[in-house]
Formats: C-alpha cells, sequence, structure tokens
C-alpha cells in the first residue's frame, strides 16, 4: 500500500521543489497536531506581560520616545518602572473594552479633543492633588480632577524669511485676506491641531462667519492641504508658498539640527510669529494626562502626573520637546523665547475641544480638503 | 470532485491480492501481503474520521465553525456598533463627503488594477516565456517591491521629487536654472501619482501567481499553439493569459484590496478614499458607528466585485492534467531584443525597488554615522519575526486546510467557508482592530469569570493587550493571502491525483497530507511568504492591540515618523525591506529549483 503510494509521490517529484521543506517532521506536525502547532506558536507569542514591582502603565497618544527623558528621569527619582504603549487612534476604544482589569494606569494625549473625549466617555477619573492643582493653572484642568494638561504648544504662522512684510500684527482672520491669495500652505484641515484652531474660532466668531472665514482660506492655499506642519516650512523654503501655520514646538525641533541638517534649513528659512485672534490672544492647544478609571497602580499614576508638572519635569518638557510648560515660572526654552511673548487667548481650552465635531463637520462643507 | 462520491473502495485490487512486485517497489511490495488487514483498519493519520459519504466529521466542522466565528466576530461587533448609530450625519457625508471619496476611490482601483495587471502579467510572461541574459536576476528582481511597504515608498519618493529634492535639483542645475519657482514638475500628492506609486509597489501581487501559473502551465498547450502558426504574441493572448485568468484576478484583487485598505500612502499623498473616509469619520467626526457603517458599506460592495469575477469565470476549468508538465521552452532572445527585454523588465524594479531603497540606505546610513545603531532594534527585530512569523505559520496551517476543505469537508460547504475565511483581508486594519476589541474582551471576561468560578481569581487580561490579540488580528486580516494562494494551487491541481489516492484507500487527511501537500508545497510557501511581508508591514492594528513596552519595526518606524525624526525612522524601514527580503529569498530558492527540476 505504502509502496504504491510512494510511487506516485515520487512520479510527481518535480513538483516538489523543496525534500527538507516539506519534509515528513512538518507534514507530520500539521496533518497530526494542527491544534498543537498553532497552539506552540500561539504560546510563544504570548507573555510580553509586564512584570516587576512598582510600576505605572502609560497609555499615550503622544510618541514615548518623545517624553522618555522625562520617564527616564521619574524612574530615576522613585524606582517605578514606566512601562508604555503608544496607541495614537483608538486608545480611548482600546482601554473601554478592557473594562475593569485594564493595565492602563495614566492616559496621556497630545490633543485636548483625544483628553476631553476620555473623560467624556467615563475611562478618567477624579485625582484631587494640592500639587496638581497648585501648578496647573485652572483653565489647564479639569475642576474635578478628571485631566491635567502638563504642556502647552501654539499654533503659529511660519512665513518665509526673505519677505519682509510687517507680520507683526497678523491674526488668524487675516489668513482669508485675499492678498494671500495662492501663498498659503496648511496641512489637512481635518488634522486635530488644524480643527482645535477652526474649533476656536468657531467659539469666537460663530458658525457663519467661520465658514466665511474657512473659504476664504481655502481660496489662498497654493497647493491641496497634505502632509505635516515640518513640510509647510519646507515648501516655503522651496518656494511654492509664503505663510503658513504650524505648532511651535517643530520650530525648535527643526532649528535645533535635532531633526537632522535638511530640517534646520527648513527651519531657518522661515520667520515665525505669534498671530492672535483680533482683540484677543494665541491658539494653544495641550498635550495632557489623566488618571484611568480602573488605573491598578493609582498611587503611583498620580505620583506620575505630580512628577511630570514638577520644576525639573517642566523644564524638561521645554528642553527636550520645545514646549512651552504649564507651570507659572518655568523655564522656556531660548528658541522658544525667540518667538516672542505667548499671550494666550482667553477661551478655555475645554470649550474649544467641545467644538471639534462641528469644525470638521466645517472642513468638509467647504471641501478644504478637496 | 470527489467530495460526494460513495467510498471508492477498489474491491476488485483487495480480492485479488497485491499485484505482482514492480522493481522500484522492492520494500514496500513486502508489506503486500499485510494489505487486506491493513485496509480494514481506519487511516492512520485520521483516526476519528468517518466514512467518506458522510460529509463533515464531527470534529473538523466545529473546528470549521470556530474558525467562522473568530473570522467573523469583527464584523458582528462591527455591525452591532454600527446599528446602535443614529445615522444623523449621513446626510452631511452624502452631501459633503461621499461623492468625492467614491470618485476617489474608484479612480484609485481603476488605475491600481489596470498598473497591477499590465505589469505583474507582462514581466510573468516576459520571465517564463523569453531567455535574455539577466532573467534570471530579473525574476527574483520582480518580487522586491513586495518587501516595501506602501507608505515607506510614499515617504522616500516624496522626499526624492520635493523641489528641494535631488530630482528636481539636479533638473534645475542641468537647465541652468536657480529657482524653484523656474521648474514645477507635476505634484506627487495627487490621485494619478498614488496610482502610479501604488501600481509600481504592488503589481508582485499579480506577477508572483501569475508566472507560478505560466511555469506550472503544461508547455503542451502553448506549443500547440505555437505549432499551430501563432505567433508569441498570439499565445500569449490566446492561450497563456485565458489559462492564467485565475492567477491574475487573485493577485489583482490582492493588490486592489491592499490598495483600497491602505491609509499610509493615501493619507500622505492627499488622496483622500473611502478608507480615508472612514478614519476621518471615526475620529474627526467622532462618529464610530458612522464610519462601521461605511466600511460595512464597503464591505459589502467588495464582495460583491469579487463574487462578480468569480461569477465572470464560472464553469471554466483550469486545472492540468496529471501528466508530467513540461515546461515552456523559453525563446531566446538577443542583441535588441535581449537588452529591451531586460530594460523592461527592470524599469518596474527600479521604480517600486531599486529607488525608494537606495534612498533608504543613504538616508539610513547617514543617521549610522551619526549616532549609530537605534539601542532598542534588536528587541523589535524578535518582536515583529515572533508576532508575524507566529501569524505565518498559524495563517499557514489553517488556511491550506480551508483552501482543501471542499474536498476535505464538504463539497457544498467548503466553498463557502473559504469565502467567509477570507472577509477579513476586505476590511481596513484599523476598522477590523476595533471590531476585534470587544470580541477579546468578551473572551476575556468570560475566561475570568470561569476563573473565579474554578480558582477564586480572576487572572490578568489574556487576550486584548498580549501578543495573543495581536496574532490573532494578523491572523483574520491575512488568512485570505493563504487561502487564496492554496486554492489557486489546488485548483490547478488534477483531480485525478487525489482521487487516484482515494481509490488505493488512503483516507481524505492521508490524501490531503500525501499527495495534496507536497504537490501544492510552492503554491502554499508563496502564499506563507505573502502573509509573513503583509504582517512585518501591517501597521495600524499593531499600533491599537500590542502589548506594554512593545515595539515593533513597523510601529517604531511609525513613532519616529510621528516625532518628525524620519531619518532615525529610515534605520527601521530599511530592517522592514530586509525582513521582507528574506522570504522572498526562500521563494526564489524553491522557485529556482522548481525552474532546474
Amino acid at each position: 500500500m505504502r509502496g504504491r503510494f510512494m510511487r506516485v509521490r515520487f512520479d510527481q517529484s518535480r513538483l516538489r521543489p523543496s525534500r527538507f521543506l516539506q519534509g515528513q517532521f512538518l507534514q507530520g506536525l500539521v496533518s497530526r497536531h494542527p491544534v498543537g502547532a498553532a497552539g506552540l506558536a500561539l504560546g510563544l507569542a504570548l507573555g510580553a506581560a509586564p512584570a516587576g514591582a512598582a510600576e505605572v502603565n502609560l497609555y499615550t497618544t503622544r510618541e514615548p520616545g518623545l517624553i522618555r527623558p522625562l520617564l527616564d528621569a521619574f524612574t530615576a527619582r522613585t524606582g517605578t518602572t514606566v512601562n508604555t504603549v503608544f496607541v495614537e487612534k483608538g486608545l480611548a476604544e482600546r482601554v473601554a473594552a478592557e473594562g475593569a482589569r485594564a493595565n492602563a494606569d495614566v492616559l496621556m494625549t497630545v490633543d485636548i479633543g483625544n483628553l476631553i473625549d476620555i473623560v467624556d466617555r467615563g475611562l478618567a477619573q477624579p485625582v484631587q492633588s494640592p500639587t496638581l492643582e497648585a501648578a496647573v493653572p485652572a483653565a489647564l484642568r479639569d475642576a474635578d480632577g478628571r485631566w491635567f494638561a502638563l504642556s502647552t504648544r501654539a499654533r503659529v504662522a511660519y512665513a518665509d524669511a526673505k519677505d519682509l512684510a510687517d507680520l507683526k500684527a497678523l491674526t488668524y482672520e487675516d489668513l482669508a485676506d485675499p492678498k494671500w491669495k495662492g501663498k498659503l500652505c496648511l496641512r489637512s484641515g481635518q488634522h486635530p491641531y488644524n480643527t482645535a484652531l477652526i474649533a476656536h474660532h468657531l467659539v469666537k466668531h460663530g458658525a457663519e462667519k467661520t465658514e466665511a472665514w474657512l473659504r476664504g482660506v481655502k481660496a489662498n492655499l497654493a497647493k491641496k492641504p497634505a502632509g505635516g506642519d515640518r513640510d509647510v516650512a519646507r515648501d516655503i523654503l522651496a518656494e511654492s508658498c509664503e505663510l503658513g501655520l504650524g505648532n511651535s514646538y517643530y520650530v525648535g525641533l527643526m532649528r535645533s539640527g535635532r531633526g537632522g541638517p535638511e530640517q534646520q534649513k527648513w527651519g531657518e528659512a522661515i520667520r515665525v510669529v505669534l498671530p492672535t485672534f483680533a482683540g484677543g490672544g494665541t491658539h494653544v492647544n495641550v498635550s495632557g494626562a489623566a488618571v484611568a478609571k480602573n488605573a491598578p497602580n493609582r498611587a503611583d499614576a498620580v505620583k506620575l502626573l505630580e512628577y511630570l508638572v514638577s520644576d525639573e519635569a517642566q523644564g524638561l518638557y521645554a528642553k527636550t520637546d520645545y514646549e512651552y510648560p504649564v507651570k507659572a515660572g518655568a523655564p522656556i526654552d531660548p528658541l522658544l523665547t525667540a518667538l516672542g511673548p505667548l499671550t494666550i487667548d482667553a477661551v478655555p481650552v475645554a470649550e474649544i475641544a467641545r467644538n471639534r465635531k462641528a469644525a470638521s463637520l466645517l472642513v468638509d462643507k467647504v471641501g478644504f480638503d478637496q | 470532485m470527489a467530495g460526494s462520491r460513495p467510498a471508492p473502495i477498489p474491491a476488485p485490487v483487495r480480492e485479488t491480492g497485491p499485484p505482482a512486485p514492480k522493481p522500484e517497489m522492492t520494500a514496500p511490495a513486502a508489506q503486500g501481503a499485510r494489505r487486506p488487514a491493513d485496509l480494514s483498519a481506519r487511516p492512520r493519520f485520521a483516526p476519528w474520521s468517518v466514512p467518506w459519504s458522510v460529509h463533515l466529521p464531527v470534529p473538523w466542522a466545529l473546528a470549521a465553525l470556530a474558525l467562522c466565528g473568530l473570522i467573523l466576530s469583527p464584523l458582528v461587533s462591527l455591525t452591532l456598533e454600527a446599528v446602535q448609530g443614529s445615522g444623523e450625519l449621513w446626510p452631511h457625508l452624502l452631501a459633503y463627503v461621499l461623492p468625492q471619496a467614491v470618485a476617489q476611490t474608484a479612480g484609485l482601483l481603476l488605475g491600481v488594477g489596470l498598473v497591477v495587471t499590465v505589469i505583474g502579467t507582462g514581466t510573468a510572461w516576459l520571465v517564463a516565456a523569453y531567455e535574455f541574459p539577466g532573467r534570471r536576476l530579473l525574476e527574483i528582481g520582480l518580487l522586491l517591491p513586495l518587501a516595501v511597504p506602501t507608505y515607506i515608498v510614499a515617504y522616500a519618493y516624496l522626499d526624492l521629487l520635493h523641489p528641494l529634492g535631488p530630482v528636481q535639483g539636479g533638473l534645475r542645475d542641468l537647465l541652468g536654472l536657480t529657482s524653484p519657482r523656474d521648474l514645477r514638475l507635476p505634484e506627487l500628492r495627487s490621485l494619478p501619482g498614488c496610482i502610479l506609486l501604488l501600481g509600481f509597489v504592488l503589481y508582485p501581487y499579480v506577477y508572483l501567481p501569475t508566472r507560478a501559473l505560466f511555469l506550472m502551465q503544461t508547455g503542451n498547450l502553448l506549443e500547440a499553439a505555437r505549432t499551430l502558426g501563432r505567433g508569441p504574441a498570439g499565445v500569449f493572448a490566446r492561450v497563456a493569459l485565458p489559462l492564467a485568468r485565475p492567477a491574475i484576478a487573485l493577485g489583482a484583487s490582492l493588490a486592489l484590496m491592499e490598495a483600497l485598505n491602505d491609509i499610509g500612502a493615501a493619507e500622505f499623498l492627499g488622496v483622500r478614499t473611502l478608507t480615508v473616509q472612514v478614519y476621518a469619520t471615526w475620529v474627526n467626526r467622532q462618529d464610530l458607528a458612522g464610519a462601521a457603517q461605511i466600511a460595512l458599506v464597503m464591505l459589502v460592495v467588495v464582495i460583491g466585485l469579487v463574487a462578480a469575477e468569480r461569477w465572470a469565470r464560472r464553469g471554466r476549468g483550469f486545472s492540468g492534467s496529471a501528466q508530467r508538465p513540461r515546461t515552456l521552452a523559453r525563446q531566446p532572445l538577443t542583441g535588441a531584443r535581449a537588452l529591451a527585454a531586460l530594460g523592461l523588465g527592470l524599469a518596474p524594479v527600479a521604480l517600486g525597488f531599486l529607488i525608494p531603497a537606495a534612498y533608504l540606505a543613504h538616508a539610513a546610513a547617514g543617521r549610522l554615522s551619526r549616532a549609530g545603531l537605534p539601542e532598542r532594534l534588536p528587541g523589535e527585530i524578535l518582536s515583529t519575526v515572533l508576532y508575524a512569523g507566529s501569524a505565518t505559520l498559524i495563517a499557514g496551517a489553517i488556511g491550506f486546510l480551508v483552501a482543501a476543505s471542499p474536498r476535505l469537508l464538504s463539497r457544498r460547504l467548503g466553498p463557502g467557508l473559504i469565502r467567509v475565511a477570507s472577509l477579513g483581508y476586505a476590511l481596513p486594519g484599523t476598522i477590523l482592530a476595533i471590531g476585534l476589541l470587544g470580541p477579546l474582551a468578551l473572551a476575556d471576561s468570560a475566561f475570568a469569570s470561569a476563573s473565579t468560578a474554578m480558582f477564586g481569581a480572576a487572572p490578568a487580561l489574556i487576550g486584548l493587550g498580549t501578543g495573543g490579540a495581536l496574532v490573532i488580528a494578523y491572523l483574520v486580516r491575512f488568512l485570505a493571502v493563504a487561502i487564496g494562494t492554496c486554492e489557486a494551487g489546488l485548483a490547478r491541481l488534477p483531480a485525478s491525483l487525489p482521487d487516484a489516492a482515494r481509490m488505493l484507500g488512503r483516507g481524505p487527511l492521508a490524501t490531503l497530507a500525501r499527495v495534496q501537500l507536497p504537490l501544492t508545497w510552492p503554491a502554499l510557501m508563496s502564499g506563507a511568504l505573502l502573509v509573513f511581508v503583509d504582517c512585518v508591514k501591517e501597521l495600524p492594528a499593531t499600533l491599537l492591540l500590542r502589548p506594554l513596552n512593545v515595539e515593533t519595526l513597523a510601529t517604531h518606524l511609525y513613532g519616529e515618523a510621528a516625532r518628525g525624526t524620519y531619518e532615525d525612522g529610515t534605520v527601521a524601514a530599511l530592517l522592514i525591506v530586509l525582513v521582507g527580503l528574506i522570504p522572498v529569498a526562500v521563494l526564489l530558492r524553491l522557485g529556482s529549483r522548481a525552474g532546474r527540476a
């Protein structure tokens, strides 16, 4: 029986090129123990579960490399390990699914909308901490202690350094002025940094005026919105446009040479202006954090937050990430002070976050990204 | 097929006793005398199997059901999410979002479909039918773009073609221009740019199965066409192309699904496809239900298109005969024609691989000389290979069994199982991962309550936030790739071979292991290769589901891109490309042996 069978196989041997790979072992394993083979592989794949003594699990929409120096300093001070996972989209969904036995202790985001989302979905818990309350201004934290801003960044204008027109009094409203026709570069209107700005405009001026403003800005664009904030600087160097918007910390990242020599050239090709709303201040967004509702290491989570608003950590925020600290009196990086004094607009960030969805729908309506 | 035939017990053979020993059967022939006893026993490989005429042995039926449950679970949870939505966003979406998104998506798919089919089929025929200097190298080279994720290629070309980049800079120098204003090339951030870019990266999905099919095709048919007076073009158009249609259809549908579900390159290039809008609806318009609704409508359309293609080639047989196939004798080319052939074949390799890879290598070298190797890299490589490898092993095994299920289980239900098990590929990665969150959480809480009831304590999460979740996500998403290639391989197999094995008394499983598995091994390997590379490149589901402190090469690269330190990311990008090359090399070893044999 077997012999006859072997003969059939032998006749067809040209068609199975690797005797080794299709040898008895693998065949036998897979055909005799398919479940076992799968289980073996799965078993190998499991088990990167964190273990150890004092630790905090940090879920973040912010790339952990950016805050690694801060986390390392925290570990050096307290001996508490910080485990991180960078979940850019769906952080709230994942934490919600993990439910009561979730691993998450601290939830960190880089956009106020995402932060408020977490609170609105009931994924955060109130924290009463005199340290946090003293360090973070009231407008930059939740009254019940369910979220705290840790750093701020301004939405600033990048202008062509060769163009010497006076831009000191530039307002966000000016961006719709036809004098910029064909000279403006922006990233997608649907990006959280832009929707937050548009939401801010909504709070200031209402839906009708914001729509008209957005159509005016759209009409001024030199090219379809795409890329990131740094591409604005790069396109200005390439003479594709003369004016655009970007976050303040990118200026530091580019000019310091941290992003490589290429980016340094982009950073030096631009002049940075802090625009304001007419009769108001500059639009800022925040990076912030909340303690997860089911945090298994709540005490250490609070300690981490308290550390992040300490003088040392706030200084590190400025030094490593070129962000504005939230704590009054904390040092600001010279690359940022060179941009001029920052006057934050009076509209609270939480109010901006509530208008984010309306802003996003408005971006659709005027076909901003088309 | 044999699935529903009565048990083919070869009674005459049993009654007439062993046949006269043939010279090459010396050792096994000695066992011939014991054959009646052997036959009365159940086949060794399948102690649980019931007689052939009864379909669906219970363990297999249960396993098939469990698999369907796993694959369908994210869809069920997405559907639950979708029906909970109020639908209040739809007037807005229909007015301002979907018309443009549908137009862009249709344009993208038509364009990419055309490009990958032309390049994939053309190059496959070139290396299968002609002999010219450099052909063997080209055979390898044409697979290389598989190793590069679309988002990396997009990033590389954006840099290369930027007004400040080397291409436009060089052109300006050549033309004596000083300002980037004086020379404006067409913007890469456009639909045509995206079509070309995706086309040149995704064509190997067509090239790989089509070339395999051309190689396995019986040369007889092609030679018959030649003897009957058809020129090379005629043979290609009238014989080879129609015979290769299942492979082309499979490859093109894989490439199109990659293009449809692509988020990185499309977003990079400013093309607002439906998939991009699904994300925007979820994240910006804050309507997960609406996003799930769009995603499910897209899924229905995709299923419809795939079904239409299958229907269009219904009732045609594509399998070869049981005769030893003679591969096509290649037509030698010389002189200018050989050069032209080489040039034609090299162009897609250069555009889809050599140029972006050289750019990455250059950027990575710059980074390495400045800052050295990123210290977390070894761990990232390990986790990448571990998760992708585990998923590949499981997907390969399950994919083969599912592809064989029409014979193995039931002729009626097998094809249905294949369709269901392939569904995950039609969903964008993040949407699938979001859909998996619910089922994984459910499994976790079920396990916790069982454990609490039995031991009085609930353990940590075993699904969510572990590597298991990642492997399951890869499996659900890429099983279709393994099934598709195995199915194509099995379809080519003449039914007479397994029939003969069955007739000779082997059980269905033994037949599968001893006849179909060895004969479709190249197809299975190429399927596994595609799954592995897909897993290594996969980003959105990996980002959402991976455990704490675990980074893969893809998430490392994404992290670097997120903070704008692209150059640091190029080392990881280059490594993704290198990891992608390993299975390409394995496959080629297999392929070249097949060519030599």
